[in-house]
């Protein structure tokens, strides 16, 4: 059987990705942030997942405002990454499981989750900048993948509530699965930014730290704030919190804090890591 | 800004997603090299093919932000524009909150407080 190794949650913005090709990592702007990715890596290294399921938000390079999902699961072999018209350097393509992701797909409709499913689906920055991240080498990314896109560009979008479900039931779908795969869930972006407006720039410390503690014990708390609270209190990319309450929902109700960290600013963002393992 | 957003906040909904279609639309192609220099040989052609109204090709014309968004541009589709004149989000903050780049990166290094 499937079992879910552990959850990650991670920023995913540009810069991230714009500075890796740029080999800036090293430099005293980048080096805390990434140095905190070290042991993550460490511990992914010792573990080995097979699949990746990766939870984010598309911006504007799959889906347009023509049709726009609220929750969207890949269900291809391969899922293509393309240029997105600021300079992020185009990555070589990641190997999907469509089999593992119909099985997903069944599972979270019989929970009375309706999705979008996607045999083609281009994959942004979002998705790929985490997994960057986390497989840096020059190998790539090891493991397969399975993309899930959830709406955070057009509202009204789906409440915290509401991912915290999804997230419980993907893990129940997840671990359902008859085949030995060891899953890692990585809910990506975030925490607090705002790039539009007169109030961009805005970032908030607290509350991010905030989410950091009450996500790892107490995540109802923050299933209970409105997507209105959240932009007013992280933002109006604020809102990407939802994603990461869709990985620490797979997870059930007991997990361990492996990793945790928190640096501020990269680029115009609150950046938060977490590392969590399902309590035994 | 809606009437009912945070202050210096638009929070993207369907009133503003009806009122910015054609702004957002047109800067969707820009996911595509061939368009954004089609757009860059004639401007004022691409934005007659998407049919801008007056006030989006207004905020085109002038590269104002704040006004783009006020016509119902989304800032990611926005960042397409921005990127064929080679401004990141660092340099469309600066120019939202009337500040120089240097000033407004100071205040991202402030956050860590």
């Amino acid at each position: 059987m499937a079992r879910i190794v552990g959850g990650i949650g991670t920023s995913h913005i540009p810069a991230i990705g714009l500075a890796m090709a740029r080999n800036q990592c090293a430099e005293p702007y980048w080096k805390p942030f990434f140095e905190a990715y070290a042991p993550v890596r460490g511990w992914l290294e010792e573990v080995r997942p097979t699949v990746a399921v990766v939870i984010y938000n598309d911006h504007g390079l799959n889906f347009f405002l023509d049709k726009m999902p609220t929750f969207a699961v890949g269900a291809a072999p391969e899922y293509q990454n393309a240029d997105e018209g600021w300079g992020l350097p185009t990555l070589a393509p990641f190997s999907g499981d469509a089999e593992f992701s119909w099985h997903l797909i069944e599972s979270l409709a019989a929970a009375d989750f309706d999705l979008t499913t996607c045999q083609e689906m281009r994959v942004d920055h979002g998705f790929v900048v985490p997994l960057q991240l986390l497989w840096p080498g020059p190998g790539g990314c090891p493991v397969r993948t399975i993309p899930i896109h959830v709406n955070t560009v057009q509202h009204p979008l789906p409440s915290p509530a509401r991912c915290l479900r999804f997230g419980e039931a993907l893990g129940r779908a997840i671990e359902s699965w008859s085949r030995d795969e060891r899953v890692v869930v990585l809910g990506t972006g975030g925490l607090s930014h705002q790039l539009d407006g007169q109030r961009a720039g805005f970032i908030n410390k607290p509350f991010d730290l905030f989410c950091l503690e009450k996500i790892v014990n107490e995540p109802d708390v923050l299933a209970r704030l409105t997507i209105r609270e959240l932009v007013e209190h992280a933002g109006t990319q604020g809102p990407e919190l939802i994603q990461w309450l869709m990985m620490r929902g797979t997870l059930g109700p007991g997990v361990r804090q492996m990793q945790r960290n928190y640096h501020v600013p990269i680029s115009n963002t609150g950046s938060g890591l977490l590392l969590l393992e399902k309590a035994a | 800004m809606n009437h009912d957003d945070p202050w210096g906040t638009t929070i993207f909904d369907g009133r503003s997603a009806r009122r910015g279609y054609a702004l957002n639309k047109m800067c969707y192609s820009f996911n595509e090299a061939a368009n954004r220099a089609r757009f860059l040989q004639d401007e004022d052609a691409y934005c007659k093919d998407y049919d801008l109204n007056d006030l989006q090709r207004a905020a085109v014309r002038n590269r104002d932000v704040l006004a783009m968004i006020d016509a119902g541009g989304n800032i990611y589709y926005l960042a397409k524009l921005a990127g064929i004149f080679g401004l990141g989000v660092q340099d469309v903050g600066a120019q939202q909150t009337g500040m120089t780049v240097e000033a407004f990166r100071a205040k991202l290094l402030a956050a860590a407080g």
